[in-house]
This record gives C-alpha cells, sequence and structure tokens, in this order.
C-alpha cells in the first residue's frame, strides 16, 4: 500500500508560500481554524487570519468585502456549510459580482463520514455548478492540491476549490500544473472510460487494472477542473470507447457525472452510468461508505463490465 | 479626490427634491421600481454622494476612494438617480431603466455600472460585504471609509446580526451603517410583521456607536456622516424617514411599496414636487 496523504498539508503549505511573497493573502474562517488545517498561517500572520465567527453568510461576503478592499482572501469552511449555508452569498456577492475570492470547501463529499448526512458535502458541486463565471476544482492527490492553489490564486475570476481529508496516494508529477478546462488521461484504453475526480481517482487507476486483467482496457481520465469542463476530451473518450462510468463523491445528480452526461449528450452519445452517492448516506467513515454504495475498486470492475456487456436499448 | 459635485449642504435639499422628481418619472417611464423606498432614502444617498464620500465619477474603482453600498437594492431608482446627478452616468440614460438588456437592472450590478460597489438586491448580503471591506481598509491602513445602508425590515434578516457582531468585535470604526427606519415593508408595518424596537438599544448592546436622526435633515445627516468616528466601534445611524417622503399620496402608504403612479399621478406629484416634468 502506498503512502496516503491528507491533501489538506498540501493545500496550507501552498498557501502560507504564497503568502510569504504576497502580503495580499488573507484566510477567512468560520472558526473553522483547526479543521482547514491553519494554525500555523495564524502563527504566522495573526492579522491575515479573519475568523467572523460561526457565521457562513457573513464568511462569504466578508470574502467579498475583503477582494473589494484588494486583497486577496481564501475563504476556508467546512464544505458542507460553506456551500449549503451561504449559497447566496455565494451566488450575489462573490459570483454574479465577480468577487476574486477563493472558496475552499474543507473535508468535502462524505469526509465527515461518522458525524453523518448534515456534515457530508454530496450536494455542493450541483449547488456551485450553476453559477456560471465560478470556477471549480477538485484535486486528486498533493500534487494537484497545491497546483489548484497556485492556480486559483492567480486566477481573474472566482474558484471553488472543493478539497478532502480523506487520504490518496501521490498520483501526479511534482511538475504537473493546473490547466482550467483540462482533464488528463491517467492511463489509455479503448474498451471503456472510466472518469473520476477527487478521492475517486485512484480507486478508477486500481479498478482499471483489474479490469485489464480480465481483458477490459479501460481509459482513465481525470477530471479536476467540473468549471470549465473538457468536453473535447470527454467527447474523444465518447466516440473512442463507446461507454463512459463516472466516478464520484458525490451525489448522482447534479455533480462531475451529470456535467459529463451533458456534454456527451449533446455531442456523442454513448453508454453511460454514473456512479456516486443516489440517497443521504449512512453512518460510517468514508472509505466505508464509498464501498457501501457500490464504489469499491471491484464495485467498479463489476459496474464497468455490466456496462461494457450490457446491449444498447432496441429502438 | 474631488467630491462628485461642489454642492453645499444648502443645495442639497433642493437636489433631492429635484432628484425626486427624476426617480419618479423614471419609475413611471419604466412601468416598474419601488417608489416608497426610493423616496424614503433619497436624502440619505444626495446627503451622501454631495456632501460625505470621497467618490470620482471619472475614476470610479481608484484605491482610494470611500465605499457605498446600497443593501437595500431594490431600491436601485434612487441609487441610479443619485449617480446620474453625481457623474456616474449620462441623466438621459435613466430612461433605459429595466429596458431589455439595459445596463440598469432592476438590482444593480456592479459588473454593469461603475459606482456600484457589490450586486445586490437579495437582502441581508451588504452589511457582511461592508464588514468585509472594512476590515480590508484596516489591514491595508487605508483611510477611506465605509458606508452602508439597509432598510428597516432588511434586519430581519439574520446574517445583519452575524455581521454586527462580527463588525463590533473586530473595531470597524472606518465602517458606518445607515438604518432607512421607515416604518414599512413590502406586505405590512415593520411592527407588525417583527418589532424591532428597541433597536437603538439593541444596536448599542451590539457595540456599536449608535445615533438617532432624522433621516430627511440633510445637515443633521451630513454632521454625522463627516463627523470623524475615534469611539474604537462601527457606527450606526438610525435614520427616522418616511416611506414615500415627498408626495402626500404615496407617503407612509404600504401599498406603495411598489405600485407604479399613473401619468396623472406623477403630475400631481411632480406638481406637489415643484419639479417641471
Amino acid at each position: 500500500m502506498s503512502e496516503l496523504f491528507d491533501c489538506r498539508d498540501a493545500f496550507v503549505a501552498t498557501l502560507e508560500e504564497l503568502a510569504e511573497q504576497d502580503p495580499r493573502i488573507v484566510a477567512v474562517v468560520n472558526d473553522s481554524i483547526g479543521s482547514s488545517k491553519l494554525t500555523g498561517f495564524r502563527q504566522r500572520w495573526p492579522e491575515r487570519l479573519i475568523n467572523v465567527g460561526i457565521a457562513e453568510q457573513t464568511l462569504v461576503g466578508v470574502g467579498a468585502g475583503l477582494a473589494n478592499a484588494g486583497l486577496k482572501p481564501f475563504v476556508c469552511a467546512a464544505s458542507c456549510f460553506l456551500t449549503g449555508r451561504a449559497l447566496e452569498q455565494i451566488k450575489a456577492d462573490i459570483v454574479y459580482s465577480q468577487a476574486q475570492v477563493v472558496l475552499c470547501g474543507i473535508s468535502s463529499g462524505v469526509a465527515y463520514g461518522e458525524l453523518g448526512p448534515t456534515h457530508h458535502s454530496i450536494e455542493d458541486l450541483a449547488w456551485t455548478r450553476v453559477l456560471p463565471g465560478l470556477e471549480i476544482i477538485v484535486p486528486a492527490d498533493p500534487v494537484e492540491t497545491a497546483a489548484a492553489v497556485r492556480y486559483a490564486y492567480a486566477a481573474e475570476g472566482p474558484v471553488f476549490l472543493r478539497l478532502s481529508r480523506v487520504g490518496v496516494p501521490r498520483l501526479l508529477d511534482q511538475r504537473y500544473r493546473y490547466e482550467p478546462g483540462r482533464a488528463h488521461v491517467l492511463r489509455d484504453g479503448a474498451d471503456l472510460t472510466l472518469i473520476a475526480c477527487g478521492v475517486m481517482v485512484h480507486r478508477a487507476l486500481e479498478a482499471a487494472e483489474r479490469l485489464s486483467d480480465l481483458g477490459l482496457e479501460a481509459r482513465v481520465l481525470n477530471l479536476p477542473s467540473i468549471a470549465p469542463l473538457d468536453r473535447r476530451e470527454i467527447v474523444r473518450a465518447a466516440q473512442q470507447t463507446g461507454a463512459i462510468l463516472t466516478l464520484e463523491e458525490h451525489s448522482v445528480r447534479g455533480g462531475m457525472g451529470s456535467a459529463v452526461a451533458e456534454a456527451v449528450v449533446a455531442e456523442a452519445p454513448c453508454r453511460m452510468k454514473l456512479m456516486g452517492f443516489e440517497d443521504f448516506a449512512p453512518t460510517g467513515e468514508a472509505n466505508f461508505l464509498l464501498d457501501h454504495v457500490g464504489m469499491s475498486v471491484i464495485g467498479i470492475v463489476d459496474a464497468a463490465q455490466r456496462l461494457v456487456g450490457e446491449p444498447l436499448v432496441a429502438k | 479626490m474631488p467630491l462628485p459635485s461642489r454642492l453645499t449642504t444648502e443645495d442639497i435639499p433642493d437636489l433631492c427634491q429635484k432628484m425626486r422628481g427624476t426617480l419618479l418619472t423614471t419609475i413611471v417611464n419604466a412601468k416598474m421600481g419601488h417608489v416608497g423606498g426610493d423616496l424614503s432614502v433619497i436624502d440619505i444617498l444626495g446627503t451622501l454622494y454631495f456632501s460625505v464620500l470621497r467618490v470620482d465619477p471619472t475614476d470610479p474603482h481608484a484605491e482610494s476612494r470611500d465605499r457605498f453600498v446600497l443593501s437595500k437594492g431594490h431600491c436601485s431608482v434612487a441609487l441610479y438617480t443619485t449617480l446620474a446627478y453625481a457623474g456616474f452616468l449620462p441623466i438621459e440614460e435613466l430612461a433605459s431603466f429595466a429596458a431589455p438588456l439595459s445596463r440598469l437592472n432592476g438590482h444593480p450590478c456592479n459588473r454593469k455600472l461603475p459606482g456600484v460597489e457589490t450586486s445586490t438586491g437579495p437582502l441581508g448580503h451588504g452589511l457582511p460585504v461592508a464588514t468585509g471591506i472594512a476590515i480590508g481598509g484596516k489591514l491595508s491602513g487605508a483611510d477611506w471609509r465605509v458606508f452602508v445602508v439597509v432598510g428597516d425590515g432588511e434586519l430581519q434578516e439574520g446574517s445583519n446580526w452575524e455581521s454586527m457582531m462580527s463588525a463590533a468585535h473586530q473595531r470597524l470604526d472606518n465602517l458606518t451603517l445607515i438604518v432607512d427606519r421607515n416604518h414599512l415593508q413590502q406586505g405590512d408595518r415593520t411592527s407588525a410583521v417583527t418589532s424591532m424596537e428597541p433597536l437603538a438599544e439593541r444596536f448599542a448592546a451590539f457595540g456599536w456607536e449608535t445615533h438617532e436622526v432624522d433621516g430627511h435633515d440633510h445637515a443633521a445627516l451630513e454632521s454625522l456622516l463627516s463627523s470623524p468616528n475615534t469611539s474604537g466601534r462601527p457606527r450606526c445611524l438610525i435614520a427616522a424617514t418616511v416611506k414615500g417622503q415627498g408626495v402626500s399620496f404615496i407617503r407612509d402608504r404600504v401599498e406603495w411599496h411598489h405600485k407604479v403612479p399613473s401619468r396623472e399621478q406623477l403630475a400631481a406629484a411632480l406638481d406637489e414636487l415643484e419639479v417641471a416634468s
């Protein structure tokens, strides 16, 4: 088993590195200093760590105001509260107003597995994806997390960084640079394509290896940029492999799989299956929950085999 | 930075009467607008733009500008009228209010109209954003100030009270909140919906330097808005206003929240305001 990383470490390390160079960088929190791993940031720059209290609407509004004042705010909160409680502030103050704010949704997905659905954030992509002009990034490993933080810092508009705390192996080369609207082929194959983001990417790669043993060659696409979307790479996968299985730590409604389906249905209809959460998740540790809803490596292999083996519905 | 106009406070009452006529005409032409709240807030806006704010219509994004946020964004016509008289847009452009593809939306959008700091419309958004601007000003060591106007009914939104606590905790003496206290909201008197009294005591209890002022008295407003704040606390002006102020048949009546006057009513209103149509 390879070493596992909590991507929040890469997030804060990169943020501190940037904050050393740019005094305009501030972190804004809703009492979420520890959960955002910002204790070190606060020690180094206490005046640049703004804690508005347990008040998410103010959190996001203050972020917009700081940007107006010429600062570079990183607004950090548990993704479930950041996106759910303050969605209208995200829409009006940040996105519609095009405030240059980086929204950092910490412990997204089912990272807070045992705490239950109130603390799960498997709706955040659906809620944010409909906002035109908001870039959305779901990094898959520490390298991509660091690259995404650097990109978001320099971006001209608002960015939603969806970060996890669930351990993931390093998948990408240190030279990796995040590009908006760019998906990456991590493994080539001609029989079907597994499209994954975030904590599901390493599971997709493992499943592809098993599938290869079984005689099916799966292409694996890492899709960190939910908005903008790499329609060209998705359409190419649909046309060249004829089947797409999407894997996300999110509801099957309205998330990354839905975004892929929108591109596929418009430009290159093919067989598709969306894997993710169909319902509020039960209680349990994050990896248990991913397995539980069918996204264990074996579960993915099984779903892939079924998808490729299924006859197309007759007209 | 120059003021948008060299008006003295003596001129401002006349100017606000003129702006009342312009905003009423704009609403009647567009067949939409929030006439009651526009007439209630216009003296506050006139005082701010013509005797308090350091803003420059030729350089609306200047770093050193004072910031103004109209949280009650539905009173956009009052804001557009003031911005037009202050030189941010041609007065003739007000005729395009709410027209197809106009940049003068029903609610103000910062990406379309220079001089608007943040897009507003949904209530309870302005004070949190203004709080952030004020924190930013403090961090940057800037000497510019932040002003935000909320409606009194709008204070029913909980986000305001979050920010009131936070702004007081952060000791934001560069932030001034003006409550347009006209005692009416869309559907009823505020006291019939959710009583807010004792409002001044509530602000004071939240740690704000609190003043009560006549929101139609330009000199009193100017004096408070211009005076330096050395209290170490954010400042609140509870401005006693009358919804529909200036036009007798609109004044203090719930049904004039966003009702549009007829041509005949407009003529009568302009007559009353002694403004030529």
